[in-house]
């Protein structure tokens, strides 16, 4: 039964990307949407990914320097560590994860209030394909502004780790510089930006599906909200594991 | 003109409309009536596209909607204009950027013009002054009427009202009925209003379909209303004790 539930419910997620992926029906409002969810969508993530980024990049540093690291251990591993997890993991996988909560329940219930409160149907009594004009711009936009978003976070990870290094005198920068260019492989750079983008489109198009199919009122728009950011981030985890398995 | 021939709708086994029949004349003001329940808004959502009955045809000027081809289909609805209950105006948008909405979508007109239409329109609904207002700024009552503003930007063949006075006051409702009266006269066009409200039965029912559990009860015109034998229909619109003293007085 939760099977068939679940074909169900992917059969109508495909049916709704099929109306997603055609031709605007007019280019200039979809570049006018696309800009401003560039603004919401991206923009308005780069403070929560830059102050997240930050604070783990120098707990990565302190975790190795203060906990992890014996004397048998070169004194650059904390730099190479921080560096690393960054790039591998942090900044595509969990930077997603958390943006899965803030984008992806922002999606889902903006779309759901605009079907609770028939805007959609307005849109496609006009004659307006309202699929593709509300939710194209959403998918174009966050997964177009992920190499930002990752590059950002990658970069305020080092800056975090530098930071604690030199306030908190937990070793020296020297040290740190050496280990962040140690073995440096620039393909792992790009594929977090591979798995940032994939995970961008999974984002919005499970928020949007759920929140465009929104049925009775404010109480399912809740739960919609609620349902996009626990599928998107289960999601997120399952693919990423495929992913970085593809990619390594 | 629309016409709708034997349309049924349930859901899930539930008979919700049946075997209805009707003529929606162009230039009139064509009312949808009945009780809560009654199957008025899934008339509405089928005659509009919202909705696909399980049998019957939704002819539009001789065009069995339900047959046309997904083109088609979204050229007719460019045809449309609706007022839903809840207005449904874009929060994101001004007002004149919801009027605007339509004509940026499909007009090849050039924005001064598109700007000009849409000020046309807002001035039509005597809401000129309000063009840059969000609709979360409006009364209930300027809200409808931007709704409106935005159902004929595109000048439509058919206009649709679902409870267009739907929590308005008594002389609110009737600007917005006076609004679509004149508007269907000007445009000559055929307009459909789902209402249970008496005032506008009374002063804009040209042309009336009483629904009564899903079956097309009565149809008439707001003179025919008066001298009804129909008990049902009599029960619904002499229900409250005002009326029936109103009907005695009449009488």
């Amino acid at each position: 039964m939760v099977l068939v539930k679940w074909l169900i419910a992917f059969g109508k997620y495909l049916r709704m990307l099929h109306r997603v992926f055609s031709r605007p029906d007019r280019v200039r409002m979809f570049f006018k949407k696309y800009y401003a969810e560039i603004y919401q969508l991206g923009i308005d993530s780069i403070g929560i990914v830059l102050v997240i980024s930050l604070f783990i990049g120098a707990v990565i540093c302190i975790q190795f320097k203060m906990n992890i690291q014996s004397s048998w251990m070169p004194a650059w591993v904390p730099g190479y560590a921080s560096r690393e997890i960054m790039l591998l993991e942090f900044s595509s996988s969990i930077m997603c994860l958390i943006l899965s909560g803030k984008v992806g329940s922002n999606v889902a219930s903006e779309l759901g209030t605009m079907r609770v409160t028939q805007q959609i149907d307005a849109l496609d009594i006009m004659g307006v394909n309202s699929a593709n004009y509300l939710i194209l711009p959403k998918i174009v936009a966050l997964v177009s502004i992920m190499p930002i978003l990752v590059t950002l976070s990658v970069a305020a990870g080092i800056a975090g780790a530098y930071a604690i290094v030199y306030i908190a005198h937990i070793g020296t920068i020297r040290d740190l510089t050496i280990g962040m260019q140690y073995s440096f492989n620039q393909w792992f750079f790009w594929m977090g930006v591979i798995k940032a983008m994939f995970f961008g489109f999974l984002i919005t198009t499970i928020s949007a599906y759920y929140g465009y199919n929104v049925k009775g009122g404010s109480v399912e728009v809740g739960k919609a909200s609620t349902n996009a950011v626990v599928t998107s981030s289960i999601l997120i985890l399952v693919t990423d594991t495929f992913l970085t398995q593809l990619l390594s | 003109m629309i016409e709708l021939k034997s349309i049924s709708k349930s859901f899930e086994g539930k008979r919700v409309l049946h075997d209805i029949n009707g003529l929606f004349e162009n230039g009139k003001t064509n009312l949808i009536i009945g009780r809560s329940g009654s199957g008025k808004t899934v008339l509405m959502n089928c005659i509009v596209g919202l909705m696909r009955p399980d049998a019957g045809q939704i002819l539009y000027d001789g065009q069995d909607m339900l047959a046309l081809s997904k083109s088609s289909l979204v050229m007719l609805r460019r045809q449309m204009g609706m007022l839903f209950q809840g207005s449904a105006l874009f929060d994101s948008m001004t007002v004149i950027e919801n009027v605007m909405f339509p004509l940026d979508m499909f007009s090849t007109d050039s924005y001064k013009e598109r700007k000009h239409r849409a000020q046309e329109c807002l001035d039509r609904v005597n809401l000129g002054d309000a063009e840059n207002k969000l609709p979360g700024e409006l009364s209930g009552g300027m809200q409808k009427r931007a709704a409106i503003a935005r159902a004929i930007s595109m000048r439509p063949k058919y206009l649709f009202c679902d409870e267009p006075n739907s929590g308005l006051d008594p002389k609110t409702s009737l600007v917005i009925d006076n609004l679509i009266f004149e508007i269907t006269k000007e445009n000559a066009m055929t307009t459909i209003v789902n209402t249970h409200d008496m005032n506008s039965v009374m002063g804009i029912g040209e042309n009336i379909v009483f629904l009564y559990h899903g079956d097309k009860e009565w149809q008439g015109n707001k003179d025919d209303i008066l001298n009804s034998q129909n008990q049902r229909l009599n029960d619904f619109i002499f229900a409250s004790d005002f009326s029936k003293k109103l009907r005695q007085v009449n009488e």
